[in-house]
């Protein structure tokens, strides 16, 4: 495994400004410090480095941060989104827990290079150890001139803050964390206006996951070119793999992107009980699932994932053996959905609950013939007309669950049972 | 009415308040509504509606503004809760690796349903959205401590350890 | 300008625009729920999703804004589908009962799930049922059918300033509500009716009457305030069943006050008089018209033949039309008396020979957005103009700065910057310390009416930065309010606030009484001037002068004496001493019943014609709306046929017009020269009681209209009758709050109870006018004592 986002896990107690700086922490920050690095030199390194957002969408990290550098004077903040909430995804958590220091050498670094004013780490409110990690190494930082005014003698005033939510799945998306940071309910933004126009307090902002920004300090440590040709072309870097499910050895494995499944399973111990693999969700619960015949073959990178009909989205690698019922599942999934929608917009308001409400159904064996073809028409009723990809993530799962086992829900409304077990 | 029915902040906890609102710019004090309300809500486990009053007072907001934050969040408790908050996760992760027959076992130990405080007012179970703790599952959130890898034994031992 | 196509129609549109406002200005219909053009865009209903070229999604028109060469398609199958879906998932929880529903016939959803939906619901599972909650006399909930779109909790929010409803849980628990079941307390709630695209909130007094096809649509203006907003009224067989309001981007927007809204609820009050009516021997009797008229016109006659012209008066409402109150000044001084007035609750009036020739607003209503810096004096806005109040706030969050001067630290629904709280006797020297403020940074000498007095005056930074705002920043506006009008010294406030404009720049505005206080000056409703300005030989005496000094007859229009005057006490003395009491009103009442003789059912303005002139001097003139009962008669036939009775010349009106046009005839032959005020009248001194009486007249009970509208009497924005007074005040006089005192004023007194009200200042008690239970008290600013 190359560790890129984690470096210090080998250390007893990982989290200490001592454990980070032995591994080289802080350093990049104090070359840019010192040599006063262009803003465009860096955000350049970012996309020849192919830095794809790691939080689900996937976008190059260098584009996002350049659309910042035009902004007018004024407040300009970026915020790191630390509300790790999508259903099979645990990888940020021990970001926080265990390098929190260079989750906050990559933010001072972001708020540099787009000129930034300040910073906020918004981190899930059931996150109490990951929190107190980060304020700890906060404290640590500015009491070693790294963070605040006058960053290291260069200058360079940046004020980083942590911020805490309070159970919202949907703060996960950015413009509804914005309105959490602000201190009202997480509705989504609509968009346009993009936060990098009009974000935090309506200043130019970015959003960025943890991953994402703990994996920049490494990038500009070892260069744009190391960390492309860790992964493919247009599939830069290291990935944390969360595999989870019905695997013998559970956990996050930070490795090249583009690596194979059939070795990722391997790495996580393949299937428990020597099973047989059934189905693949390969980025957290919203994302489609694959049968275990495409997935087999298919390389874990964005590009692949994609043509595999799939994406990778948080790399949450959801295993699921032969004995699973793929209409529990789904039901599972889609209450989910159904109990995070934030209710503001129609679509996902009232379709997320019909969805749920009928998979229910025929889990419990009043399926109804006709709830096939309706499940897959109100996925579709709500897929790209919502304000935010909640839609999406909601009907996502009913499409690809349909696609690919919809004999399986049959047989439960047939039958009244279920098809495995 | 909620208005007669007075609640004052204690000092400790506009202390604790007022480190938030230092986070934020001046004229942004809403954004510390969160934090508070996590501060106010340790006194009781719980904030009634003259707490939410009391912060908007001194955060300078409506009063509907609050409940809209606090309804919203589901961190916050609205009813009377038992001392512990027991939130086991359920999603997939974790009903993969067993967590309804934990969930039963959790149930039928405290004689509560979900969303319920058992009669000696000891603890209040609930369901938690996915915790991230995915590669531990089942995984329960205790008192805002994370447990990982449960089975029924070892959530006996961790309930039965509770005061 | 940006070019675009909607639908294959080209169509230029400034940059900036929504596609929703395009396609709403060239005809184009989308369905919308959540979009209306005075609320913020929210874009959560998803119902005007339009096909886009070029863009995968369908996007939301009213959140999308327009770009060059854009080709937008609302009816290709991509927007219909999206359409449809969303309607679909809309009405899946919405009770499909549109027959036993309010809005039925006039419901946004039903009309377009005509359009969009389906004939059969795919949807088997359960329905969402939600509670109500009581948001008190004036809107019924019934929130199982919300749709969320969440334009009610907007416009309080954005427009109204005060967050009372909010959308609390989330998902499909979602719900709006206020949380705690609290009543509405905001003075404009009832726009939320109109809002609300469902029937999910609804007009509580309108609530089951009539259906909205039953209705007849009438169009009038509004007559409890100084705007006159545009109202439609909704009749069915000559009965007012609600009042909505009329768009009118220039005055009233597309909003209303709840009082414009709800007061015709008071139209049919039980203590209507529908018969005229004389007291002979101390015995009440219905007569005809007729016996009325001669009967009244001889007693009238008779006095001023004997006593003399000066020995009667004529008292109207500064809500009686343009035409009723030209007529009555006619009457009156075509039978040789001056003695006119309608300032009810004016007590000042020193400086009446140089006001304009009506007083009201300088500045367009509109305007008052684009003002920078305001300062309120004396005024209680969102009780006096609710809706000016919303422009102020407009300004407000343009960057407007607000201050005010006043005895009461009233709620208002914008920021001010510096408010100036004090004792009533201290609003002159407040102001003229502003006014010393700016002479001395500017180093001009005061004017020597002034001067001597200015220099007791410490002047504070408060009134620095109130100085230098209006200095500054421009347009600028001065504003005075009923308080300031009603106030001892109401000549001195108005003479200080023309030399504080005179020195910033700043317009002087004055928010005046009733519907039509502009028009009761234009036709001569005032004794020293007659109709559109003109002078007169013989000068009347102001109405404290008719009181103060008891005569022997009394001409009463649309007056309930001590309840609408500024001294009922010595009202009432008056009127008890008089030989004739004449009432042309529509209300027969115990208090006229024992102190008139004549009684004349003369019309609402809902049932006449005529028209108002509001504070910015727009005449606007309106029909009946229905038709008035049995023997009642609009006001100005009445005093028509009195002319005619009474011989006078050029009285043969047919039509409330012709009288209109008449005055406009005269006016546009004169123009009023007032003498520019050559001596301010400014005198700072006062007598200072050892505890002050504060009266204001609160926003539901101004006139005899809206203080029989019960729903408004229970609405939470209505100040209920008490001795309000402050904590410290409680604890000096040994009082109880929510226990009872007695007041003592001139010699009467009365019980009532108290209420703790830390807005009130020392040494003063707020002890409200307009209820039967003051109407024995005297003065409005005057000494009382208070014991338990």
């Amino acid at each position: 495994m190359t560790n890129v986002c984690y470096r210090t896990l080998q250390f007893d107690e990982p989290w200490t400004l001592e454990a980070y700086e032995s591994v080289g922490g802080y350093q990049v920050l104090r070359r840019i410090m010192q040599e006063k690095t262009p803003c465009d030199q860096i955000i350049n390194e970012l996309k020849e480095a192919s830095l794809r957002g790691r939080g689900g969408a996937g976008f190059p990290t260098g584009v996002k941060w350049s659309f910042m550098t035009s902004a007018s004077q004024g407040a300009k903040y970026v915020v790191c989104n630390a509300d790790e909430s999508e259903p099979g995804t645990c990888k940020d958590r021990d970001i926080l827990r265990y390098n929190p220091h260079q989750l906050i050498e990559g933010m001072i670094i972001a708020g540099y290079a787009m000129g930034c004013t300040s910073g906020y780490i918004y981190i899930r409110g059931e996150f109490t150890e990951p929190f107190a990690r980060v304020e700890t190494a906060l404290q640590q930082a500015k009491a070693a001139g790294l963070v605040g005014s006058n960053i290291l003698e260069s200058g360079f005033d940046f004020q980083l803050e942590t911020a805490i939510g309070a159970g919202a799945y949907i703060c996960g998306e950015e413009t509804a964390l914005l309105n959490s940071l602000e201190g009202k309910k997480g509705f989504p933004r609509f968009k346009p206006p993009f936060p990098a126009n009009v974000g935090l307090y309506g200043r130019p902002t970015t959003v960025n996951n943890v991953e994402t920004l703990a994996s920049v300090p490494v990038i500009l440590e070892k260069g744009a070119k190391w960390f492309l040709e860790l992964g493919k072309p247009n599939n830069g870097g290291t990935k944390i793999f969360s595999v989870t499910g019905h695997v013998n050895k559970p956990g996050n494995y930070e490795v090249p992107l583009g690596i194979p499944f059939k070795e990722l399973l391997e790495l996580a111990g393949g299937v428990r009980n020597g099973n047989k693999l059934k189905a693949v969700i390969p980025g957290g619960s919203s994302m489609p699932v694959l049968p275990a015949e495409i997935i087999m073959e298919t390389d874990m990178d964005y590009d692949s994932l994609m043509k595999a009909g799939s994406m990778l989205g948080t790399a949450a690698v959801i295993v699921m053996d032969e004995t699973t019922c793929m209409v529990k599942a789904l039901e599972c999934i889609s209450k989910f959905y159904m109990e995070e929608s934030c209710g503001q917009c129609t679509p996902c308001r009232e379709g997320t609950g019909w969805l749920h409400r009928v998979i229910h159904r025929i889990e419990n064996g009043q399926g109804k013939p006709e709830d096939l073809d309706n499940l897959v028409r109100v996925a579709k009723n709500i897929e790209g007309r919502t304000i935010c990809a909640l839609g999406e993530a909601a009907a996502w799962p009913v499409g690809a669950f349909m696609k690919h086992f919809r004999d399986e829900f049959a047989y439960h409304i047939q039958h009244k049972k279920c098809l495995v077990g | 009415m909620a208005e007669t029915e007075l609640y004052k902040l204690t000092e400790t906890m506009c202390g604790e308040i007022d480190q938030w609102i230092a986070k934020f710019p001046p004229e942004r004090k809403q954004s510390a509504l969160l934090a508070s309300l996590h501060i106010v809500q340790k006194e009781t486990g719980w904030l009634s509606t003259a707490q939410l009053n009391a912060v908007a007072d001194y955060l300078g907001l409506a009063y509907v503004t609050v409940y809209e934050v606090a309804t919203f969040y589901s961190m916050y408790d609205l009813q009377p809760v038992g001392r512990h908050k027991v939130h086991l996760c359920n999603n997939i992760s974790c009903m993969l690796n067993g967590s309804e027959k934990l969930s039963e076992h959790v149930k039928a130990k405290l004689g509560v349903e979900f969303g319920a405080t058992t009669t000696d007012g000891k603890f209040t179970l609930k369901h938690a959205e996915c915790l991230a703790a995915c590669a531990g599952a089942p995984a329960a959130q205790i008192d805002g401590v994370h447990y990982e890898n449960l089975t029924p034994e070892k959530i006996d031992k961790i309930l039965d350890n509770l005061d | 300008m940006i070019e675009l196509e909607i639908d294959g129609k080209k169509v230029e549109a400034e940059p900036g625009n929504m596609i929703i406002q395009v396609a709403d200005a060239m005809g184009v219909y989308i369905p919308r729920f959540c979009y209306h053009k005075k609320l913020s865009i929210a874009a959560n209903c998803r119902m005007c999703l339009v096909e886009v070229e070029k863009i995968g999604k369908p996007v939301p028109a009213c959140a999308t804004p327009i770009s060059q060469g854009m080709r937008v398609f609302t009816k290709s199958e991509k927007a219909l589908a999206a359409q449809r879906a969303v309607m679909e998932f809309l009405l899946i929880n919405h009770p499909l009962d549109c027959p036993i529903c309010d809005q039925g016939g006039e419901c946004e959803l039903q009309d377009l799930a005509l359009g969009y939906g389906d004939d059969l619901s795919r949807y088997t599972e359960g329905k969402r049922a939600v509670d109500d909650e009581n948001l008190g006399s004036l809107i019924a909930t019934d929130m199982t059918r919300c749709i969320h779109c969440t334009r009610c909790v907007r416009f309080g929010t954005e427009v109204a300033g005060m967050r009372e409803l909010g959308t609390v849980w989330r998902g499909e628990h979602m719900e709006i509500k206020t949380f705690v079941g609290k009543s509405l307390t905001s003075e404009v709630s009832g726009n939320i009716i109109d809002l609300c695209p469902v029937g999910a909130l609804t007009s509580k007094p309108y609530r089951y009457t009539a259906r909205a096809w039953e209705l007849q649509q009438r169009y009038t203006i509004a007559p409890h305030d100084c705007l006159g907003s545009h109202l439609n009224v909704h009749v069915r067989r000559n009965e007012v069943m609600r009042v909505v309001p009329r768009e009118s981007e220039a005055i009233n927007e597309t909003w209303l006050s709840d009082r414009d809204r709800f007061s015709y609820t008071g139209l049919k009050s039980e203590d209507r008089l529908n018969q005229p009516m004389i007291k002979q021997s101390g015995h009440w009797q219905s007569v005809s018209w007729e016996v009325a008229l001669e009967y009244m016109l001889e007693a009238l006659k008779k006095v001023i033949a004997v006593q003399g012209p000066e020995q009667a008066a004529g008292i109207i409402s500064p809500s009686a039309t343009l035409e009723e109150s030209y007529l009555f000044q006619r009457l009156l001084r075509g039978l040789g008396c001056p003695n006119i007035d309608h300032r009810l609750r004016q007590i000042d009036f020193a400086d009446q020979d140089s006001m304009p020739l009506y007083p009201g607003l300088k500045v367009k209503i509109a305007d008052l957005e684009q003002q920078r810096a305001v300062l309120i004096i004396g005024a209680n806005v969102r009780q006096e103009q609710p809706l000016l109040a919303l422009r102020l706030r407009k300004a407000n969050l343009k960057g407007a700065q607000i201050f005010c001067i006043n005895p009461i630290d009233y709620q208002v629904n914008f920021n001010l910057n510096q408010k100036l709280i004090c004792h009533p006797t201290l609003l002159p020297e407040m102001l003229a310390g502003i006014i010393k403020a700016i002479l001395v940074k500017q180093a001009i000498e005061a004017p020597t009416t002034i001067a001597e007095q200015l220099k007791s005056i410490q002047v504070t930074e408060q009134q620095q930065a109130i100085a230098e705002a209006l200095s500054v920043n421009q347009p600028s506006t001065i504003l005075l309010g009923a308080i300031a009008q009603q106030h001892p010294q109401a000549a001195t406030l108005r003479s200080l606030a023309s030399l504080l404009a005179e020195l910033t720049g700043a317009s002087v505005n004055l928010l005046t009484e009733g519907a039509n206080t502009a028009g009761a000056w234009l036709a001569g409703a005032v004794p020293h001037r007659g109709a559109v300005g003109l002078t007169q030989d013989k000068l009347g005496q102001t109405i404290a002068e008719l009181f103060a000094e008891p005569r022997k007859a009394y001409v009463l229009f649309n007056v309930e004496p001590a309840q609408d005057c500024a001294n009922p006490k010595q009202v009432t003395k008056a009127l008890q001493q008089a030989d004739l009491v004449v009432a042309l009103t529509p209300y027969n009442t115990p208090y006229l019943q024992q102190h008139a003789d004549v009684l004349l059912p003369i019309a609402h303005h809902a049932e006449t014609s005529g028209t108002y002139v509001n504070a910015e001097g727009e005449w606007q003139s309106f029909a009946a709306v229905v038709s008035a009962p049995e023997q009642v008669k609009p006001g100005w036939k009445v005093l028509r046929v009195l002319g005619n009775l009474a011989d006078l010349a050029d009285f043969n009106y047919t039509a409330s017009t012709e009288i209109r046009d008449e005055l406009q005839g005269m006016l546009a032959n004169h123009s009023l020269k007032v003498a520019k005020q050559v001596q301010p009248r400014i005198n700072l001194a006062y007598t200072k009681h050892p505890l002050t009486r504060i009266t204001e007249w609160p926003m539901y009970r101004v006139d005899g209209l809206v203080r029989r509208a019960l729903p408004l009497q229970q609405a939470a924005s209505h100040d209920s009758v008490g001795i309000r007074i402050n904590s410290k005040m409680i604890e000096q006089l040994q009082l109880a709050a929510g226990g009872l005192a007695t007041v003592e004023q001139a010699g009467e007194s009365v019980t009532l109870p108290v209420i703790l009200d830390e807005r009130i200042p020392q040494g003063c008690a707020l002890i409200a006018g307009g209820f039967a239970e003051t109407e024995v008290l005297a003065e409005s600013f005057g000494a009382i004592t208070i014991h338990v």
